[in-house]
């Protein structure tokens, strides 16, 4: 349980980091609250040459509005995520689903962007980024580029940053008109990742469902919308039965993994039921 | 008369301090680690030892090549088993249960062959901590790969492989009880015979872990050929003896000092190849050493528990009298016999029968040899297992006769009024009332209202599912009889010993020999010693675990410490008092007839205003200077008591279990349980003992299973994967009493430790399936997980199999590599 030898840097603006991190060495780690890094280093599963620990960069930290937009800087924790009014406005399904995240000691150092380029498909806030149409702003040595959440998340625990790259900001649309949002986690104890979650935001007009948007957790190597539910939903009676019914295609095209505490078939069942729970409770039924 | 407020010259007794909740005293140096942790201490020029352990389950050792770890910065020395082979002895094992057990020996490092993933191939001895732990994945071994035997059904076929060629044979030994043989029962096959209704089953009781807060921890100091060992063990006494007989070191050169010690659960109540590594490394370099393990190693390597395969069969007639009892177990050993690995399934044969009346009972037990790491003594130990079966098998036959659980139940279990018992295991039940527990239970749970919801749920289809379960339960405690356990072949005793001291300002020093790790001791034997001797509680120190303070003891396992230790002290207090008594008659120039003790205080009959307090004896006696002629000047006493008999607690324990069916996710909606464990001596410390209980049993129904894969890997090797649940998971615990003394001790108490852990588990299990019975569902193998029980009501089956690739934690980590091996998974990890 004690790491190989690194080095540690510890920048205190983004460029420092960036230079920290070209001049890192082969294999460089960058630790945005070490929650997940801190324990695959102590089990010797990762030995990074260098550690870039972005605890000390105070620009990438909190909350803004920029128009139709809420920026939430990458190191921003999931307290601060938790407590933070904007977010409660704007991006409640945010809210709600960090409430879910591990425990409390992890949630007051762990962080939203550290969780998202991270990628653990069953980390639960890719989903939800990805619900949300979330767009990554990353910056590098030639300067910063947006990517939508829909390219950010590449495959298992892989995201399009490119070496030397660094995630500073999400920029999350707010969400406007009647919106009801639900996350629904299913796990076997309180503290434990997510087995499969449901990450579900629903806008309704006139007693019809007018656009649904869903996120599905652990339904594959990356997080995945659940399109052919979106697509059933859109226009669809805000009724028991339609959801239930839109639901069952909740795990179309999804590649769930099996593993101890569910296999494939199982997490597809499984997001069906989660997929209507959530739409369900969102929907305000 | 005038009312006088003087206390000094009250005459009420203080109040009494046995049953009084009291505050641990111990708890708040534990609760913050400000406290001798074996892992705090630091000794100068200390060496640290890591340990290279197998990536593999089964393979001969081909090649060592330690040259570069040895070469690394800070290393002193890297062993082999090549190195030790010579001294290292084999890991006793104290419980032959048969003449004929094949024990194929057990060293505490590999030599020639590797027979569990995590088995030791080699020790770094570094200048520090870190400088050992970066040394090991530079050890190079080379292994010939031998097939790995997990399956015990499989490996008690004809012609399975072997997990050791030279025994011949993957089964350790056949253990018998049969009440027919013995004179206790009658006939079995007879009565299955003769049985009108007869139902039999398989159930796995799964592989735990014990999981115990504190990491095992150990340290040597060699002083010329003396050697003093440190170890988060709970049981130096027998460490010291069993070490003296592996390594040579003669007894009187070895002491053993268990100082605080986080939990253990029975996880160390071990003698660990660690613990003789240290020490044979500390003889060889003539330096004090620590070895402390990682959470990775302790639950790949410190032994683990359960871990059986029982097939029983019950008869009955069709009116619900219970006529005979089956059980066939496969008792899964592990590569290894360790301390105690054979005894524990042979424990448990005596408890099968429950509290209840059959006439006829059979036990075989086959103990199984598997490449997986060794089972023993687990909370419980035996006691669990047995319950387990029982209970759930009650609740079979219950259906198959279309009768209520709980009646069939009544109609077979011994009556208030016929104890003492005398049952077919050939155990004599001391005291209790099965009947008045039980109604206590079903009120504290609000029985009615439950099934009349069950009733509500089940007619509108609800998806989610009400189920009532029951486990009324006993176990034998206070281990044990010396002289029945020498009738069962174990290797020791089962007495218990304690000294109490008089210091001259009347504080009281109370030494036991039965060594604590976290049961709180040192207040309930405070507590004891306040009433016996009329001090005040806070004037008692309980001092333990060094062999050099403690010299005589048995140490803590089998809800054995009150019952038996706590008597040893109370005895020795017994003859403090009588010591006394002829010192005070002497100072108070009254005959010893005419003294009363009450308070503390000794007075002279029909003399009010005389006396003197036992403090004050104390004093008087070291002062020496007036004491009667024919004793000795010490009022000091020791005593060591060995009980004539085992204690029974019992209880009624009911879970009311929430099925959700649509995802199979169970939630423990009530938990009701009313424990008889004799006199309370602590009421704090009992509701501690049965909440921690509960909690680990019902993890074990719920949430715990170690997992190995088809490799031999243990899949669960983290927290991440091996469920231990936490407050958050577990429902409020409503608790009760009824309280019928055990007769076989002056205290009148049964043990508390293991009765939440041995009566919740089927309790919770059955719950569970009467909540989905009427879905044809009839078992669910345990832990319920949410896709077994889902799978259970919407595909049949028990629930079958678990995947056993790692979860995606941790980026899909392996035990394998938590060895210390880099694997290519290395370079997945990462949190940007």
């Amino acid at each position: 349980m004690i790491p190989a030898p690194f080095d540690y840097v510890r920048p205190t603006t983004v460029d420092e980091a960036l230079q920290a991190v070209a001049a890192g060495g082969e294999d460089v780690k960058i630790m945005a609250g070490g929650q997940s890094l801190i324990p695959v280093m102590r089990l010797r599963l990762a030995a990074p040459e260098t550690v870039v620990d972005l605890g000390g960069v105070a620009e990438l930290k909190g909350v803004r509005e920029e128009g139709e937009h809420l920026v939430i800087g990458a190191m921003t924790t999931h307290a601060e995520v938790i407590a933070d009014p904007l977010i409660a406005r704007y991006a409640k399904l945010i809210a709600e689903a960090t409430e879910t995240v591990a425990d409390r000691q992890t949630r007051r150092r762990g962080t939203f962007g550290g969780a998202l380029a991270h990628a653990d498909p069953a980390g639960d806030l890719a989903a939800v980024a990805l619900a949300l149409d979330a767009e990554m702003v990353v910056a590098g040595p030639s300067g910063r580029r947006t990517v939508p959440a829909s390219e950010f998340f590449v495959d298992y625990l892989t995201t399009s940053l490119d070496e030397g790259e660094i995630l500073v900001e999400i920029r999350v649309p707010k969400l406007a008109g009647d919106w009801g949002v639900r996350y629904e986690k299913f796990n076997r104890v309180a503290q434990a990742w997510s087995i499969v979650a449901v990450a579900a935001a629903v806008r309704r007009e006139d007693g019809h469902i007018a656009e649904a948007r869903i996120g599905l957790t652990n339904m594959g190597p990356t997080p995945l919308r659940a399109s052919a539910t979106e697509a059933a939903l859109a226009g669809a009676p805000a009724t028991a039965d339609a959801i239930a019914t839109a639901a069952r295609s909740a795990a179309e095209g999804t590649s769930p993994s099996s593993d101890l505490n569910a296999q494939a078939d199982y997490r597809e069942h499984l997001a069906q039921v989660l997929t209507r729970r959530a739409v369900t409770a969102a929907a305000g039924l | 008369m005038t009312v006088t407020e003087d206390p000094a010259t009250q005459a009420t007794a203080p109040e009494k301090e046995i049953g009084r909740a009291r505050l641990r005293k111990e708890d708040a140096r534990l609760i913050t680690g400000r406290t001798t942790w074996t892992d705090n201490m630091v000794l100068p020029g200390m060496l640290h030892l890591s340990v290279v352990r197998s990536p593999v389950a089964h393979a001969r050792i081909t090649n060592v090549d330690v040259s570069a770890a040895a070469d690394a910065p800070g290393i002193v020395a890297v062993l082999t088993g090549r190195d030790l082979a010579d001294e290292q002895g084999s890991i006793p094992c104290a419980w032959p249960v048969t003449p004929d057990m094949v024990n194929p020996g057990h060293p505490s490092i590999a030599v020639d062959q590797v027979n569990h993933v995590g088995e030791a191939v080699a020790v770094i001895i570094g200048r520090s901590r870190t400088a050992a732990a970066d040394a090991v994945e530079l050890v190079d071994v080379d292994y010939d790969l031998l097939p790995p035997v997990l399956d015990m059904e499989e490996a008690v076929r004809e012609g399975a492989d072997l997990v050791h060629e030279s025994a011949g044979t993957n089964t350790s030994y056949h253990f018998v009880f049969d009440a027919g043989e013995a004179g206790t029962g009658t006939d079995t096959d007879q009565a299955f015979a003769d049985a009108e209704v007869v139902v039999s089953r398989r159930f796995i009781n799964q592989r735990l872990i014990p999981a115990f807060m504190e990491p095992r921890s150990v340290v040597v100091q060699p002083q010329g050929d003396n050697y003093t060992m440190w170890s988060a063990t709970q049981v130096p006494h027998i460490l010291r003896v069993m070490l003296a007989s592996v390594t040579g070191v003669p007894e009187h050169k070895l002491r053993v000092i268990a100082p605080d010690v986080g939990g253990g659960f029975g996880g160390k109540l071990q003698v660990n190849p660690e613990e003789v590594l240290a020490l044979l490394i500390a003889r060889r370099l003539g330096k004090p050493v620590k070895w402390t393990e990682t959470r990775s190693e302790s639950l790949m390597t410190a032994h683990h528990g359960r871990d059986q395969i029982q097939y029983i069969d019950v008869a009955a007639d069709r009116e619900g009298n219970v006529k005979g009892l089956r059980v066939r177990l496969l008792a899964d050993m592990g590569a290894y016999l360790r301390l105690i690995t054979p005894g524990v399934p042979a424990l448990g044969a005596f408890m099968f029968p429950g509290i209840y009346k059959f006439p006829a009972y059979r036990f075989e037990c086959d103990g199984v040899f598997t490449n997986k790491v060794p089972t023993d003594a687990y909370r419980g130990a035996g006691r669990p297992e047995a319950t387990f079966a029982v209970e759930r098998i009650m609740d079979e036959l219950a259906v198959e006769l279309g009768m209520d659980p709980l009646e069939l139940r009544r109609r077979n279990w011994i009556q208030a009024q016929e104890f003492p018992f005398t049952t077919v295991a050939g155990l004599e039940y001391d005291s209790g009332d099965y009947d008045t527990a039980t109604q206590q239970a079903l009120e504290l749970v609000g029985y009615d209202e439950l099934r009349e919801e069950q009733r509500r749920r089940r007619e509108s289809g609800d998806p989610v599912q009400l189920g009532i379960g029951f486990s009324t339960f006993t176990e034998m405690c206070g281990l044990a009889p010396s002289r029945v356990l020498g009738s069962l072949s174990f290797g020791a005793g089962g007495w218990e010993h304690a000294s109490i001291r008089m210091l001259p300002t009347g504080k009281v020093e109370v030494v036991t020999g039965s060594t604590p790790h976290g049961q709180g001791h040192e207040t309930a034997w405070s507590q004891l010693v306040a009433d016996s001797l009329g001090v005040p509680f806070e004037d008692v120190e309980v001092l333990h675990g060094d062999t050099a303070i403690a010299t005589r003891g048995l140490d803590t396992y089998g809800s054995r410490s009150l019952v038996v230790g706590g008597t040893a002290v109370v005895k020795a207090a017994d003859k403090v008092i009588a010591k006394a008594r002829k010192v005070a008659a002497h100072l108070l120039e009254a005959s010893e007839d005419d003294l009363d003790f009450t308070g503390g205080r000794f007075s002279v009959r029909g003399t009010p205003g005389t006396g003197m307090s036992i403090q004050e004896v104390a004093l008087a006696v070291f002062a020496a200077h007036d004491y009667p002629e024919d004793v000795e000047p010490s009022i000091d006493a020791d005593a060591t008591f060995d009980p004539v008999n085992f204690s029974f607690p019992h209880g009624t324990h009911i879970c009311a279990m929430e099925v959700d069916t649509d995802t199979g996710f169970v939630k423990i909606r009530k938990y009701a349980c009313v424990d008889d464990v004799g006199t309370i001596v602590n009421p704090i410390i009992v509701e501690g003992q049965v909440h921690g209980g509960l909690a680990q049993g019902i993890a074990q129904a719920l949430y715990e299973e170690a997992v190995y894969d088809a490799d031999g890997n243990l899949t669960t090797g983290t927290f991440v994967d091996y469920l231990v649940p936490s407050a958050a998971d577990l429902p409020h615990f409503d608790t009760g009493n009824t309280v019928h003394v055990a007769p076989g001790n002056p205290i009148g108490a049964k043990g508390v430790g293991e009765a939440g852990c041995i009566a919740s588990t089927p309790a919770v299990v059955n719950a569970a399936l009467d909540a989905v019975r009427h879905l044809g569902v009839s078992d669910i193998r345990m832990p319920l997980t949410p896709e077994r029980v889902w799978r259970a009501i919407h595909q049949g089956g028990d629930g079958g199999d678990r995947a056993t690739a790692g979860s995606n934690a941790y980026g899909g980590a392996q035990t394998e590599t938590t060895a210390g091996v880099s694997t290519p998974a290395s370079s997945l990890g990462g949190d940007r």
